[in-house]
Parts: C-alpha cells; structure tokens; sequence
C-alpha cells in the first residue's frame, strides 16, 4: 500500500515538472497552447456550431465581416464554421498516422539493432528496398483502388508506407545507445531488461521520437489533402483539403473576392503544422535536461 | 588460507576484426583475496580493461575460468549469479559517459535501491540516498539531489559513479582508469576517498591504471601487475615491486617516472629500449613478445620460447633472464 501511495506521489510530482517544462519556452507554450486548442476545436465544435445543411445564395463569396468572421464561400456558407467541422479528418489522420508509424518504426528499428545479425541484415534490407519505392505515387495509385474514404483506413495505408526512414534512424540510435558505459552500469546492477529498454535507454531517444513523430504528422497532413484535392480521395464530409480542392474548381484563383475561401482552409494547415512544430521544440526540453536553460 | 575472492584462471580472451584475430588477454593467472587492493598497469592495448571487464562479468572469456568465491562465474544461476553480479562492480573510466544524461543524481543512486528492495519507501530511499552521497564526500547532499550530470564536474561525477556502485553494497570494485580523465588536482582526494572505503567497507579493489607513478601510490599496501600485450609479465608487493624491479619491461616503467624534483627527474638514469615501437596485437612478437624491445635480451631463447609466470625472489615474474643466469649480462 506503501509503496503504491510513493509511485504515485511520484507521478503526480513528474507529471507537474513536465507541465512546468512545458510552460517554460515561450514558442514552445504557444505550441502546446495552439494544438490543444485546434484539437477541442476540432472535436467540440461540431457539436456547438454543426455545419450549415444549405446555400445561402444572398451571401456567396464574402469578405471579412461582423457577421462572417473568416467571410463566406462559393455557397455562401461561412467559412469559419466550415473550418471547424473539417478539423476532424485532418487531426485524426495526422495522429494516427504519426503513431502508427513511430509505432512501427521504433519497434522495427530497435529489434533489429538488439537482434542484430541476420534479423538485422534481413530487416534493414526490406526497408532499404521500402525506402526506394516513390511513396505518393503508390498512395495515390493504392488509393484509386482500396476505397479510402474514412480516416483510419487512411492513416493505416500511410502508416505503412512512412515507417521505414524512422526505423533506420531508431537502428542507428539503439546501436550506439546500447555501447554507453551508462548501459554497462546498469546491466552490472542487475536492473533488468525492462528497466533498462524503458528507463535507462528510452528517455534518451525520446526526444527524437517525439519529434520524428512530429514530422511524420506533418507529413500525413500534406499527403492527405493533397490526395484529396487531387480528388483521389473522395471525401464526402468536409476537410481542409476538400475547402482548398472545392474553391480551386470554383475558380477562387481568378476571383479576388473569393479569395477568403482558399486562404482560411490554407491558414488552418499551416496553422496546424506551425502548432505541432513549437509544440516539439517544448518537448524536446522535456526530454533532454541538457536543453534546460538554468535558472 | 580463505577462498580468494576472484581468480583467474588461464583466462584468455581473443576479438575478431576482419577475420583476423587478435588476443587482447593471453593465459592470465591471478587471484585477489578479500580486501586486497590490486593495481594492474601496463600502456594502452595491453589488456587491462579487458581482464576488468571479464572480471566484472560484462565480457565472457574466451577461454579459461574466472570463479568468483570459488565458483565459474559463466556458470552460475539464479541466487547465486545475482549475488555475483551485485558483489563485483565497475568504476568506469569516463564520468561523462558512465551517468545516464536523462536522469538526476537522486534518480540514477535510487534505481537500483528500489530495484534490488534494499529501500523500505520513498522516505528511506532518499535517506540512504543522501547518505551514500555524504559517503562519497558530496555535501551537503541536498545541494546534489535534483542535479543532473552534466551539470557536475568530472570529479564529481566520478563520485556519483562511485555511489552508484555502492548502492548494492559490492565486496569487489574494478576501477577502470577512474581517476584518469579527472584533473590532476582532484585526483589524490577521489584516490583518497576510495582508500577510505575499501578500508571501512573492506572492499577488493582492482585498480586499473597506465599511470605506475599512480598504482605506486594507490597500491601501496597491495600488490602491482605489470601488463604486457595480453600477458601479465610480474606481479608482486608493491614495494617489492618498485624497490626490486625483475622483468626488463618493469624496470624500464619505473625508470621512466618523473620525480618530485626536477634536478633529480634530469638526471636519473633512464633504461633505454631496444625499439621503440609497440608491436601491433594483430602481429604478435614469438617467444617473448617484449623481445623486440628488451633490453636485456637474451637472443634465441627469447624469440622461441614464452616464458611462464614464475616465483622468482619474492615475486612472480615471466622473463627467460630471471630464470637462467644471463651468459652475456656483462657485454650488455
């Protein structure tokens, strides 16, 4: 009983330091702050402002107002309502993808360094030919012909084509993790195996994990509007991607005044991207108590 | 006579670099009785870390045995390999490599207090703690606690080494060139302090070093062996050691420390050597593989044939010239 009370005084003293590093870079806060925010926004929206069912012919294409925060489209429907209920689709797969990935990646590349020989030569090999293989052109070409249109399916096909650069880099890190004398020490006290995957050797990879993660999210972002507005993907809800592709084929690029249309769903992205990049640089202090300016 | 704490055996340990082979440790014999301090020295490749590491269980031998408390250490299971593998530790040559980054001091001495249940609780976890801090001469403790390595100085961290490895309550320490990469300043007070706790814990100590002038000092009340490419080529008292120098290798270490005084350090007498290449390990010399360089050498014995470790006035010595009377001793 003892010993549980002490764990988790532990973690709660952990989980508060964490926070307090967290706040501690001002990008880096505005980061957190940011995808915290794009993520309730995403998923709570809808709930409060749920997409509008018809076209308001009075108000097609409309510049910033009063009314119209982030001004109207093609249909006349606001394009700031329309940016919270396409959130879903974009956030979901780039999560889910990211983890995936990194899922994979990390559990790829560390059995292959820990097993080394012929696992290894054999793993590293597979993904070297992975690596070779033009990755959007087979998505593309994959997504004409399995029926992607809800996100986990997506994220699972993405996932699995953006593995194997992670897993190289992970093989690399363990490989020379695994000779630190620090290592050495802590087999000679008998830690164990566990302990040292998980307390000795993965708080120092986990910065660059986090932030891997953190690219091939952005990543997924890209590859999946651009599928979509491609028109590959045949989204029927709204997204970002679907905003951009729709206003495209409106003819937003030779109409000044429907220009709101396309840069609102274009702010979301960058916007987005620009969170979970910040956000990375938090974490990395988090991760790495070298990067902790003292006090 | 009690069992000796280690014993090495005919303890050979062979690498393979590009299907060549290359024998880091050749038929080493030794054996360290309980609180007995043991400095091996000899110049970089010639098999002292391997030997320390093959005693701190973290490299196999090749061949040969190495019985911890009288038992083959490859050989052991369940309790007793875990009374083994906390019994011997390892005092790593480099501070800023041997300390996990991502952790605090408090953090790094604690895991394995909690891993092993030496600690009863979170309250006497930080106990024990401090305390082993206050043991390696951190104070005040709490000044120490929530730092993480890097910002500490090499010796410092030399110390939390040190404490890390006392946490499991060891009857046996290698130190590995511990004090080697610390500044000159510190490291009689780190030298010190491990004497102090070898003293009040009665620790064995295998103290690794190149610095004889080092192992002169540390190892004055134990014994020193000589190290030579892969062979243990004397051992003795230290004092008998540095006053009666026998193999030709010894005595051209010894001439070869600096003294106190500079007048004195210019004119000593220094041994010269025949060559003064070390030969490469992948390309070892026949017979005697100090030969090359000896300069006493002795001619055809010496190229052929490998002389053994034996007594020779109070000291085991390996060289053909303390066996036999040397004909030509007086032309040399």
């Amino acid at each position: 009983m003892n010993a549980l009370q002490d764990t988790l005084a532990r973690t709660g003293r952990e989980t508060l330091k964490t926070l307090k590093l967290l706040t501690r870079n001002k990008m880096g806060l505005f980061g957190f702050v940011m995808t915290i925010l794009i993520i309730l926004l995403s998923f709570g929206g809808p709930l409060v402002w749920p997409p509008e069912a018809s076209a308001n012919v009075e108000d097609i294409n409309l510049g910033i107002s009063a009314k119209h925060w982030l001004g109207t489209d093609f249909q006349g429907q606001d394009n700031l309502r329309k940016v919270i209920n396409g959130g879903k689709d974009i956030v979901t797969v780039a999560f889910l993808t990211g983890i995936l990935a990194t899922l994979l990646g990390v559990i790829v590349g560390s059995v292959s360094a820990f097993l080394g020989g012929r696992v290894d030569s054999l793993l590293m090999e597979l993904v070297n030919i992975w690596l070779t293989i033009p990755k959007f052109p087979l998505l593309a070409v994959t997504a004409t012909v399995v029926k992607l249109n809800d996100p986990v399916t997506l994220s699972l096909l993405m996932a699995f084509l953006d593995w194997p650069s992670l897993s190289r880099q992970i093989r690399s890190q363990v490989l020379s993790l695994k000779q630190r004398d620090y290592i050495e020490a802590a087999m000679m006290l008998d830690l164990g195996t566990r302990n040292i995957i998980f307390s000795e050797l993965l708080p120092n990879m986990m910065s660059f994990i986090t932030i891997s993660m953190i690219g091939i999210m952005t990543f997924a972002i890209y590859q999946q509007t651009s599928l979509v507005f491609l028109g590959i993907v045949p989204y029927s809800s709204a997204n970002w991607g679907v905003m951009i592709s729709a206003a495209e084929r409106r003819g937003v690029l030779f109409n000044p005044q429907a220009a709101w249309s396309i840069l609102v769903p274009m702010g979301a992205i960058v916007l987005f991207q620009l969170a979970l990049i910040s956000f990375a640089r938090s974490l990395d202090e988090v991760f790495n108590p070298r990067l902790r300016t003292t006090v | 006579m009690p069992t000796p704490i280690i014993t090495l055996d005919h303890v050979t340990r062979t690498f393979s670099v590009k299907r060549q082979t290359i024998t880091a440790v050749d038929d080493v014999n030794l054996s360290i009785r309980e609180g007995e301090i043991i400095c091996l020295v000899g110049e970089s490749g010639c098999g002292k870390t391997t030997t320390g590491k093959m005693i701190a269980g973290v490299l196999p031998a090749s061949a040969g045995r190495i019985l911890y408390l009288g038992a083959d250490i490859s050989k052991l299971t369940g309790t007793e390999r875990k009374k083994f593998r906390l019994g011997v530790q390892m005092i790593h040559q480099d501070p800023y490599a041997s300390l996990n980054p991502a952790h605090t001091i408090s953090a790094i001495i604690a895991a394995p207090l909690r891993h092993h249940g030496f600690t009863q609780g979170e309250t006497q976890t930080q106990q024990r703690v401090r305390k082993l801090l206050e043991t390696v001469d951190l104070t005040p403790p709490d000044d120490f606690l929530d730092k993480y390595p890097h910002q500490l100085s090499g010796g410092q961290r030399q110390r939390v080494s040190v404490a890390r490895a006392l946490t499991v309550a060891p009857s046996f320490l290698v130190a590995d060139e511990a004090v080697s990469m610390v500044d000159v300043s510190i490291r009689i007070s780190l030298l010190n302090m491990l004497s102090k706790l070898k003293d009040a814990m009665g620790l064995s100590v295998l103290f690794i070093t190149h610095d004889l002038a080092l192992a002169k000092y540390f190892a004055w009340e134990g014994r020193i062996g000589v190290m030579y490419l892969g062979r243990l080529v004397e051992l003795s008292p230290a004092r008998w050691l540095v006053e009666h120098p026998q193999h030709p290798y010894t005595q051209v270490l010894l001439s070869a420390i600096p003294e106190a005084d500079p007048e004195a350090t210019r004119h000593k007498k220094r041994i010269e050597l025949r060559s003064m290449d070390v030969p490469s390990l992948l390309r070892l010399p026949t017979g005697c593989s100090f030969h090359p360089r000896c300069p006493q050498f002795l001619g055809e014995v010496c190229e052929q044939v490998t002389p053994a470790l034996v007594e020779s006035d109070g000291a085991m010595v390996a060289c053909h010239r303390v066996t036999r009377p040397a004909p030509r001793a007086t032309e040399l």
